[in-house]
């Protein structure tokens, strides 16, 4: 027999694709392999046709000149994005994508750059640049680690919950203490690290709503990872 | 506080610092904050100027290259040699030179410098010559985005009052020829063949760039292999034999000879350069070969994704004990983002036996991911690079590191075997 298939979109891999952001790919991928599925993977980039048959969508963070290189495809490829999330499509987005699901991006001088609205969130440049190791804790993933890298600061509105409380580091803002966003099955956050080799809470979150859309129940062997307990355990201390 | 009292003082601290085996940087923080305008005022005088070499990768080893290069000409260098590229590191090497009343006896000035700390520098000493090397993702921890780094070194380039010299291949570096006179700019150069050793930044992310250019380089890498390497040198091809490990630091190589073609201009002797730049061995850490139980033992520094990608490329694993070890001190950036932008598969064939430093765990999870074997983890340098060396007798080794760790390591290898001081 086959082996089941789960397609990964990688959106804008040219160019919103920094700080080991490669490792959220890399890691779907393995543990969708480890885990006895076929992962595929396909890029989209700007001026692409938008795929169907997608079943997980992981973005990244990217240098201003790739935001703005990226911005109008984005605003053109929303409703289609708009469409899969609300169709609970599992789906990471990570720091200036993360920026971009949401309602807006003010920048410093006023600026307005629309986002396309998944996200019920408002971000705002400063000029202060939040940077350093970062811990946050959320009920359904247990403590989150990573690295944050951002000026921007991001408010969330009603309609979406933190992925997790800061512990240590800035997270969304420096005046509340949530970081990232989670609605329905969209994932947003600033953590870099990459996130989800050391959070596989979160990874396996992603791929199990990936498999119970398409498949409509998970078949899962134990994965062998011996090193993410104590790179976790490591994680936890060390300092900003 | 006159002159010549700063400079006792600071020579004081730097003989204090020194018997407490101390940071070289800490006598120049000492002088920059009681005499701030002492570097300027000690370098504004020397007869062929200042030379400032930036870029993310290659910096140390390039500088050895150039000061060797220029000495073999009979002149008087001064350098800041420890690899203390921060303005203060500089102070602390002019200590060292000057003379009690504060004078440099020096023909050049030949500086590694790091780029945020550059842009200031030149903003108060005009650099006669610089080198860019190169621009890639380094500590973004500390600088921010690579856009950014590259505005910085097109800010020294702009505040060079006499040559340039620019990596052709790298586009955000042979961009910066645009806002200069083209008579200042001089390029080197990879031959069409060597590209591929070379992605840059956007390749290693997927974007294919056209490569292919028309621009002329003064100095072509035109080949190597593991003793010598053939450059394209104004024309004509010139074959030399080299100590230099890895592809990396012949390419290095190139960029010296530009540079220094560029300062002697007309006095350039050909065969004294090449001759010299067959003795070059590389800056410590930076593939430089210890002798450990009668086998080599090769320390590769790595700072950075492209720096750790071009090691794995240039350094064949077979038959070698491969060891690495990742720290995440302030020096060596926090971010360990990076190591998840690195492709590990060529080690999966013989495997990484011990894996070491601070983030070991961060490294090992990264292997694992790529499907690397591990034989063992364990987050003491000393311990483990006991046990590397114990249990791989009769074998050479290899070990990737970080800069505090690859500091930790010579010390301890230093008891060892015979370690090269540097002062």
């Amino acid at each position: 027999m086959s082996k089941k298939s789960i397609t990964i979109l990688h959106l804008y891999s040219h160019d919103m694709n920094i700080y080991g952001d490669m490792g959220n790919i890399l890691c779907l991928k393995k543990r969708l392999e480890w885990y006895d599925y076929e992962p595929k993977i396909i890029e989209y980039n700007q001026g692409d046709k938008f795929p169907i048959g997608v079943d997980l969508i992981v973005g990244g963070g990217g240098q201003d000149s790739g935001q703005s290189k990226i911005m109008n495809d984005l605003i053109k490829i929303g409703p289609h994005l708009k469409v899969l999330a609300e169709a609970h499509v599992p789906m990471l987005m990570i720091c200036g994508l993360y920026q971009l699901f949401g309602k807006f991006f003010k920048t410093a001088e006023g600026e307005i750059i629309k986002g396309i609205g998944i996200l019920d969130i408002e971000t705002y440049g400063k000029s202060e640049r939040l940077i350093g190791n970062i811990i946050t804790h959320s009920e359904q993933f247990g403590d989150i680690f990573g690295y944050e890298n951002h000026s921007g600061q991001t408010f969330l509105g009603k309609n979406v919950m933190a992925l997790g409380r800061v512990h240590l580091g800035a997270g969304n803002n420096t005046v509340d203490a949530s970081e990232g966003a989670l609605y329905k099955n969209v994932i947003g956050t600033y953590l870099h690290g990459s996130l989800l080799p050391k959070n596989p809470a979160i990874a396996d979150f992603l791929i199990k709503q990936a498999v119970m859309r398409k498949y409509g129940k998970v078949t899962k062997r134990k994965i062998d990872d011996p090193y993410t307990k104590l790179a976790r355990k490591v994680a936890s201390n060390r300092p900003r | 506080m006159p002159r010549p009292l700063v400079t006792i003082l600071g020579k004081a601290v730097k003989n204090v610092a020194g018997l407490r085996g101390g940071g070289s940087a800490l006598p120049g923080l000492v002088v920059e904050h009681i005499y701030p305008e002492f570097i300027q005022h000690t370098l504004a005088n020397l007869p062929l100027g200042v030379v400032v070499i930036c870029g993310t990768n290659g910096k140390t080893t390039t500088t050895k290259m150039v000061v060797e290069l220029l000495q073999s000409h009979g002149l008087t260098v001064f350098t800041n040699r420890t690899g203390s590229n921060f303005t203060r590191g500089v102070a602390a090497a002019l200590l060292g030179d000057i003379d009690m009343r504060g004078r440099l006896h020096a023909d050049i000035a030949v500086l590694e410098l790091d780029e945020a700390h550059a842009v200031h520098f030149v903003d108060k000493i005009p650099p006669r010559y610089s080198l860019i090397l190169n621009v890639m993702r380094d500590q973004l921890d500390r600088f921010g985005e690579i856009d950014h780094t590259s505005n910085l070194l097109r800010h020294i380039a702009n505040a060079t009052t006499g040559k340039v010299v620019l990596n052709r291949e790298d586009k955000r570096i042979a961009n910066i020829a645009k806002s200069l006179d083209s008579t200042k700019v001089s390029f080197f150069g990879l031959d069409e063949s060597l590209l591929k050793f070379f992605p840059s930044d956007d390749e290693l992310h997927g974007v294919s760039t056209n490569k292919k250019t028309a621009v002329k380089a003064d100095v072509v890498l035109l080949k190597f292999n593991d003793n010598s390497g053939t450059f394209v040198i104004d024309g004509e091809p010139v074959k030399t034999n080299l100590k230099l490990n890895g592809i990396y630091n012949v390419f290095n190589a190139a960029a010296a000879l530009a540079l220094v073609r560029a300062i002697l201009g007309k006095d350039t002797i050909q065969n004294e350069l090449m001759e010299t730049l067959s003795e070059v061995t590389p800056a410590f850490g930076r593939g430089e070969s210890l002798t450990v139980d009668g086998q080599p033992l090769e320390l590769v520094l790595v700072k950075n994704p492209s720096g750790f990608r071009l090691g794995l490329k240039s350094f064949n694993p077979s038959d070698y004990a491969t060891m690495i070890a990742i720290n995440d001190n302030y020096a060596d950036g926090r971010d360990m983002s990076w190591l998840w932008d690195v492709d590990f598969t060529s080690l999966a064939k013989v495997g990484v036996v011990q894996v070491s430093g601070i983030r070991a765990y961060d490294m090992a999870l990264r292997l694992y991911y790529d499907e690397v074997a591990i034989k063992n983890v364990d987050t003491d340098l000393k311990r483990a690079l006991k046990r590397f060396i114990k249990n791989y007798v009769g074998k050479p080794k290899r070990i990737y590191c970080t800069y505090t760790a690859m500091i930790t390591l010579r010390k301890a290898l230093s008891k060892v075997t015979k370690v090269e001081v540097v002062k």
